[in-house]
């Protein structure tokens, strides 16, 4: 798949604004009152994925809107492949490349009029579209749908399709505005896969807005948390979620005071408690350390009757780092609950 | 260069694929126009007498029905934009890496090879209908009626850059289309018309078109050709030129 043909434009003068293919000064957008996206300055690296993460309304995409050249900035700067977005907005549309998170197909058309609109305003010659355009419908597994109209496709489908064109051309930074948002297990893997292969094989810069934390953590080499416009942490994803001291695990078992006690000699065990029969305990890599833990037990002869392991989830870190997490955990039930209910409205829409 | 030719290309083949693909849009847009030319034309044919035709009011209004085909046609292909950015496909045209220009100058082309089709059928319509046409003036007849729905289309486009949702779009085809329409002449002699009617009928860039189709078509028209053909020109040219301004003005 997409061999050949990738030929990343040249990078704009370089020393303009440093080493970075992405950098930001104080970018700021306003609506009306409400600030969407607040003094932010970021650096991306040449060739790494860097995840913006962050509830609804946190300003990822206006902050994206600003990058691609299609909302104009009100106070602040920002380069993208070495070009100003505010002005060479050409020579940045010539860098990059978009998957919108919203629909942007031409419904009317069939899946292959799309791609070929695209793969032609995008420069690619008439004797490779064919070709690309095929290799790229396989990774979203459309091949059979290739000749209808879009009208009759399924919202999932649609996104396959979007994300296909996003693909078909090989930019050098790729926007993917939650990329994966309401499709299926499988095909979100083999969308993970082909975004690794374009920074692996290609060097392609990729910049990704998700509410997941296991999608930032599984593609995204850094990760920025966005809250109500600012960046409230940017780091590696591991580290950010060892920040908070790592994954859950709960032990239930026979004798939990001599497995505290065990547990406690352990190095890379935090936060060890024990309540009600059961031991919590923070570690990193939990699903690697689970039959490190349960070979203490064994040795210390108790019988173990349940073991779970919680992964940080994006409330969890979100919760952490905007410092609401404090005031919800024992005040008041209907506010997690309200945060809990938006994080599942955005899990779906 | 090369880019950008591709581009209009591209642009220009969307719209014909959209169009072909809406056939029952294509019947509807000429339903009203027949209507006209058929009930209008041959129930006043006798009725009524035009100083200097021959007579013949379906003749006489068959330029007019015309014009109403072209413009009616390319507006609402230059509104499309306003379609294109409720259903999201016209951040995909902005971000591209093509002048915008070109994508102007591309819906502008495929706006009016579009409205061009629809002018052709029209003909055919009314030649069954029992319009004289003279075949010498065809060629001629294409060039203006290209010139004709370039101008409207270019006058959908700007609507669109400044009209942000569909709720406008009803309105402005109430509000401009029909009056453009009734105000053109395209009914009615305009000489014999009173006064303050012609004077608003002279700011309706149709009432110049049809002029240039009852000359084409007819052999003599109120307005004189070169003025007529000149005004539709800037129409165009001006039309077209302040599209392109406004639309590389957009922000999603
Ligand atoms: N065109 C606009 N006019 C007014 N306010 C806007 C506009 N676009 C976005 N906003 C506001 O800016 C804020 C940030 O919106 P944005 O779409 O960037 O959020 P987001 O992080 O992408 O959220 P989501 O996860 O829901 O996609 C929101 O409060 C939103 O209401
Ligand atoms: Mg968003």
């Amino acid at each position: 798949m997409l061999e050949e043909k990738c030929d990343p434009p040249p990078k704009g003068k370089a020393g303009e604004n440093g080493p970075f293919t992405i950098e930001t000064t104080d970018l700021t957008k306003r609506f009306d009152q409400l600030t969407a996206v607040d003094s932010v300055s970021i650096k991306v690296n040449e060739g790494e994925i860097f995840g913006l993460l962050g509830p609804n309304g946190a300003g990822k995409t206006t902050l994206i809107s600003m990058l691609v050249t299609m909302k104009k900035p009100n106070s602040g700067s920002a380069f993208v492949n070495g070009y100003d977005v505010t002005k060479n907005p050409g020579e940045v549309r010539n860098s990059i490349g978009i998957v919108f998170q919203d629909p942007s197909l031409d419904e009317e058309l069939t899946a292959y009029e799309n791609l070929e609109l695209h793969a032609a305003m995008y420069g690619i010659e008439a004797k490779d579209r064919k070709r690309e355009i095929t290799s790229v419908i396989k990774i979203v597994d459309l091949e059979d749908r290739l000749n209808d109209v879009v009208k009759t496709f399924s919202g999932g489908m649609r996104r396959r399709l979007e994300i296909a064109r996003g693909l078909l051309h090989c930019p050098k930074v790729l926007f993917l505005d939650e990329p994966t948002l309401g499709l299926d297990p499988q095909t979100r893997s083999s969308i993970w896969d082909a975004i690794r292969k374009m920074k692996k094989e290609k060097k392609v810069t990729i910049v990704l807005t998700t509410h997941y934390l296991e999608e930032a953590d599984a593609l995204c080499d850094r990760v920025a948390i966005i809250d109500h416009g600012k960046i409230v942490a940017l780091d590696r994803s591991e580290t950010l979620k060892n920040s908070l001291g790592g994954d859950i695990i709960v032990i239930e078992s026979t004798d939990t005071a001599r497995l505290e006690t065990a547990f406690k000699t352990l190095p890379y065990a935090v936060g060890i408690k024990s309540l009600d029969g059961k031991i919590t305990l923070k570690v990193s890599n939990g699903e690697r350390k689970i039959p490190e833990l349960l070979e203490v037990a064994r040795k210390e002869g108790v019988e173990v009757k349940a073991v779970s392991l919680h992964k940080p989830t994006l409330d969890d870190v979100f919760l952490h780092y905007t410092g609401r997490a404090i005031r919800e955990e024992g005040v008041s039930g209907k506010d997690s609950m309200k945060f809990r209910m938006r994080a599942f409205r955005a899990r779906r829409n | 260069m090369h880019r950008d030719l591709t581009a209009v290309y591209f642009t220009w083949k969307r719209e014909l694929i959209r169009f072909f693909r809406a056939r029952s849009r294509i019947i509807g847009s000429l339903g009203m126009p027949f209507f006209f030319l058929a009930v209008l034309g041959s129930g006043l044919n006798g009725a009524i007498t035009l100083p200097g035709s021959s007579g013949n009011y379906m003749q006489f209004i068959f330029p007019g029905i015309l014009g109403m085909v072209l413009m009616s046609g390319s507006i609402s292909s230059g509104i499309m934009v306003i379609f294109d950015r409720q259903f999201g496909f016209l951040k995909e045209t902005l971000v591209a890496p093509v002048s915008r220009p070109s994508i102007i100058f591309g819906k502008s082309l495929g706006g009016s090879t579009t409205a061009l089709i629809q002018g052709m059928l029209m003909l055919v319509i009314a030649t069954f209908l029992g319009v004289s046409i003279n075949l010498a003036v065809v060629p001629a007849a294409v060039l203006l009626m290209v010139l004709i729905a370039m101008g409207f289309v270019s006058l959908g486009l700007v609507i669109a850059s400044l009209v942000e949702d569909m709720h406008g779009f009803q309105l402005i085809m109430n509000f401009l289309v029909f009056p453009m329409f009734f105000l053109s002449g395209a009914l009615f002699p305009l000489d014999n018309a009173p006064q303050i009617v012609r004077m608003i009928s002279y700011i309706d860039p149709l009432t110049y078109g049809v002029e240039a189709l009852r000359f084409l078509f007819l052999g003599s028209s109120s307005i004189p050709i070169a003025v007529s053909a000149g005004v539709l020109s800037v129409f165009m040219v001006g039309g077209t030129l302040l599209a392109a301004y406004l639309f590389n003005k957009i922000e999603s």
